[in-house]
């Protein structure tokens, strides 16, 4: 095929041939056929792309289908009167005061029922309390939220007509619902808990903001160890190194880590650092070590690849004038370089922060239901905040799930959308 | 004082180091404009901070790691044989217990014995905290010192610091191959463990899989079956076969449309929206397929007349792994099929030939090196992968070829067998090294494979 060798080389003659005929009907068909086959494959190959495009857009469109009403909870109003004996009838002291009693005799009164709010609802009675302390002896209305069951049926996802040993909810819960409904005491609000608290058992409690800070303190850990020794590593590589057999050990070693599976990661993290060297579990410490791992390699590559990029007049400019090899590096280079190195640590950390397999070897799918305070307690972050979501049976946390979805995509797209901002802005071409 | 308290004197040592140093080089006589030294006054400061901060500061974070084992096991020598706990498990339980109240994170002791011991921990770990912190000034101090009293006209801080930051640089790359051992050391040493249990032979060959290790000794099939031929065929059937039955034409497609017919425009909006298919994190298409996908799946099975669909199928852990590498497949043909040289295409459309007849023709045969080499990595990018496979694919080690039916992968059962509690080192849990093991050397072994393929093939064509 590549064989460019003609047959007027050999000295051969040809056999003497009819002209072709280009306007018979048989030519004709064929060079139609052969147009039409060209059609056909061109149209496979846009099919090829409109099918993944159309995954990725099936894909969004379900997780923002059933996530938007995540961001939203049910709520029901109830009188409310601030007793302070009551309140203070177990502890003795309006700091520890016990609103939880208080508010399940005002539903009974009200209702009939508590079952109509949610276990975690006398919180709202708390914070309002601490917002206004001239409540005390007052009576409000108050929104607090509403029970797994009311808040199923407030969004629609319970059918009527279905007998009730088909439904979720029992018959009581139905009455009580209508009731609701009618006394206009109950209504859909945003879900601000969803953004500030951390996970919970029941799912109308349950929040991100837990998972969120778990996953930036894993990702700071993670930065700050391989962002340095990254760039370190890579300088070495082109500036410094040698040419010789330790050299090629590391370049080995660096491309092989960057294609070896994250689960991998996992088991190391789990037999150094929580076995050898009994770091604690569950501990975004351990975790982003363990990523920092993970990332190093594409950082190094990213950074030797924005290093080469700098045109070596530049180097042999400063070398000229006497500059020593640190200073070329550290005045010259790297600031060339930055853009570059930046855009590939953005790529790789975006990565790390969708990580899950090693992260749940290392102990971080733990329920945690603290919003973590330091890089040594117990902390779960965002995808294995998904992936426990997703394992639960309650209706009410697949709307959860895929709401942390939304969120895990936002925090990535933003992460990407600031890589390629960075890329467009300062990348020079030489 | 705390050990961090000490690092910070000691941060302030070395800035104070690097100032006096620098003023005193500074400093340095001579006649203007001739060359009054031979190195910077920067050069002699830094030179200055860094014998003042290292010494000072490895000593700290020797102890940092090391230094909480010692003081227990001197605090374990120091009290009373009575109150001594056992080895093992019981005395790894008593040390947490006492470093948890020792720390605050308990109020109290549970264990009386621990109590006891609390004040004994104490007093050691505030003697060592003195011992090392007054250790670590006096270093820095000592260092700082000696650079301040060495600095000077004719003294090379330069070249010092200069080499001091080649050293650090070396010792940075060198945690690439110190992770590479660490990965081969701690997967080999666990799985010898694992097969001074198992035969490796059954291990390998067997196809029972069935990891479960009785509670009690008596209880039938108490030992476990460790055959991992199921998840070794799971895994090659989910990542191998049906993801990239998925895969390989949509990436390979996608890619030669991209590359031969679509126009600047359209890739510049295709191009990302591949990108961002790549993206999207792996427990995010796990959550898809396992409540989208599979119970579709599964609909169809039942409707086409297959009863024993799972909910579980190796089809939708497969085909939503497939679209998760369809970019990358997508990117490495991009890439193979840009190297063939213009003057081939050009030369097959100046025959005569259509588009599509030189991509077939032409375009593909001379790139497929490229291609399979990017196949290979794809696959070993699928076997290694994760999370769909845990929550879409089954715990069920069968040895099935129904795409229908559930089977479990390599990666599936490390996850299922390290999650949970148990004991660290019964048979169950050291499987799942030897099952990483064998996910290493696999992923490894294409990797290089592949890479090689892909490298020779550019190498034609420059």
């Amino acid at each position: 095929m590549t064989d460019p060798s003609s047959p007027s080389d050999t000295g051969e003659t040809l056999p003497e041939r009819t002209p072709t005929e280009w306007h018979s009907n048989a030519m004709q068909r064929r060079i139609r056929r052969r147009y039409a086959r060209e059609r056909r494959f061109r149209f496979f190959g846009l099919a090829a792309l409109v099918l993944a495009a159309g995954f990725l857009a099936f894909l969004l469109f379900t997780i923002v289908s059933d996530g938007w009403r995540g961001f939203q909870r049910a709520e029901v109003a109830v009188e409310v009167t601030y007793v302070e004996d009551e309140l203070t009838a177990e502890s003795g002291s309006l700091a520890r005061a016990d609103y939880r009693t208080l508010l399940r005799r005002d539903l009974r009164e009200q209702f009939g029922t508590e079952r109509v709010a949610s276990e975690g609802a006398w919180l709202r009675l708390r914070e309002r309390m601490e917002e206004n302390p001239g409540l005390l002896g007052q009576t409000e209305r108050v929104w607090v939220v509403a029970s797994p069951e009311v808040d199923l049926m407030a969004k629609g996802d319970v059918d009527f007509t279905l007998p009730a040993e088909r439904r979720v909810v029992d018959d009581e819960m139905v009455e009580d619902y209508r009731d609701l409904r009618e006394s206009d005491r109950v209504r859909l609000a945003f879900n601000s808990g969803f953004l500030s608290r951390a996970d919970s058992t029941s799912s109308e409690l349950a929040g991100v903001w837990g998972a969120l800070i778990g996953s930036i303190l894993t990702i700071l850990v993670t930065l700050a160890i391989s962002f340095p020794i990254g760039v370190m590593t890579a300088v070495y590589l082109e500036e410094y190194a040698p040419k010789n057999r330790i050299t090629d050990i590391i370049e080995v070693s660096i491309n092989n880590l960057a294609a070896v599976p994250s689960i991998i990661f996992g088991l190391l993290g789990l037999a150094v650092f929580l076995n050898f060297f009994g770091m604690p579990r569950s501990a975004p410490l351990v975790g982003g070590l363990t990523l920092a791992l993970m990332t190093l390699p594409v950082i190094v590559i990213a950074a030797r690849v924005a290093l080469q990029s700098v045109p070596p007049s530049i180097k042999d400019a400063a070398l000229g004038v006497g500059a020593s090899r640190l200073q070329v590096i550290s005045h010259h280079v790297l600031p060339v370089a930055l853009p570059g190195i930046l855009t590939g640590t953005i790529i790789g950390v975006s990565r790390a922060l969708g990580e899950t397999a090693p992260l749940l070897l290392i102990g971080m799918r733990a329920f945690v239901s603290d919003i973590p305070e330091g890089v040594t307690q117990p902390a779960t972050v965002l995808p294995v905040q998904i992936f426990l979501w997703s394992d639960e049976v309650g209706r009410g946390f697949i709307e959860k799930t895929s709401a942390a979805i939304m969120v895990l995509l936002a925090v990535l797209l933003s992460m990407n959308a600031l890589a390629i901002y960075l890329r467009n802005k300062f990348e020079r071409r030489w | 004082m705390t050990l961090g308290g000490f690092a910070l004197i000691i941060v302030a040592l070395a800035v104070l180091a690097y100032l006096t140093t620098r003023a005193r080089a500074a400093a340095f006589g001579g006649p203007a404009g001739t060359m009054r030294s031979h190195s910077r006054p920067v050069y002699h400061g830094a030179w200055a901070a860094i014998l003042a901060f290292v010494p000072a500061i490895l000593v700290i974070v020797f102890w940092a790691v090391l230094g909480d084992n010692i003081v227990a096991q001197q605090t374990l020598a120091r009290i009373p044989e009575a109150i001594r706990p056992g080895s093992g498990i019981e005395q790894q339980a008593f040390l947490n217990e006492l470093r948890a109240v020792y720390s605050g994170a308990l109020p109290a002791a549970f264990n009386e014995n621990v109590a006891a011991a609390v004040p004994v921990y104490g007093e050691l770990v505030g003697f060592w905290r003195l011992v090392i912190g007054g250790l670590a000034l006096l270093l820095a101090l000592i260092g700082g010192g000696y650079a301040w009293l060495n600095s000077q006209s004719e003294f090379r801080a330069r070249t010092h610091v200069e080499s001091f930051a080649t050293i650090v640089l070396a010792l940075a790359s060198l945690v690439a191959i110190l992770t590479t051992f660490g990965i081969v050391l701690s997967l080999l040493y666990e799985s010898l463990e694992f097969f001074s249990r198992v035969s490796p032979f059954e291990f390998i060959f067997g196809t029972q899989w069935s990891p479960q290790t009785a509670i009690r000794e008596d209880q039938v099939g108490s030992t476990g079956a460790f055959g991992a031929v199921p998840l070794f065929w799971g895994t090659v059937f989910i990542g191998a076969i049906i993801a990239m039955i998925v895969a390989i034409p949509l990436g390979l497609m996608s890619a030669i449309y991209l590359t031969q017919y679509a126009g600047a425009s359209a890739r510049r909006i295709l191009k990302p929206l591949l990108e961002i298919l790549a993206g999207v994190p792996t427990v995010v298409y796990g959550y898809f397929a396992a409540l989208t996908v599979a119970p579709a799946v599964r609909e169809f099975a039942i409707s086409i007349g297959i009863d024993s669909a799972s909910s579980e199928s190796a089809l939708a852990a497969g085909a939503v792994m497939g679209i998760m590498i369809i970019p990358f497949v997508s990117s490495m043909a991009d890439d193979a099929l840009s190297a063939v040289p213009g003057s081939m295409r050009d030369g097959s459309l100046a025959m005569g030939a259509t588009p599509s007849e030189t991509i077939k023709k032409v375009l593909v045969p001379a790139a497929l090196p490229g291609i399979v080499g990017g196949i290979l990595l794809a696959v070993s990018r699928a076997i290694g992968e994760t999370m769909i496979v845990v929550m879409a694919a089954g715990q069920a080690a069968n040895l099935t070829a129904n795409p229908f039916e559930s089977v479990t992968t390599v990666t599936a059962q490390i996850v299922q067998l390290l999650t949970g509690d148990q004991e660290f080192d019964s048979a169950k849990t050291l499987s799942a090294f030897a099952l990483g093991l064998v996910l290493f050397i696999v992923t490894l072994l294409l990797n290089i494979y592949a890479l090689a393929v892909v490298k020779r093939y550019r190498e034609a064509y420059d």
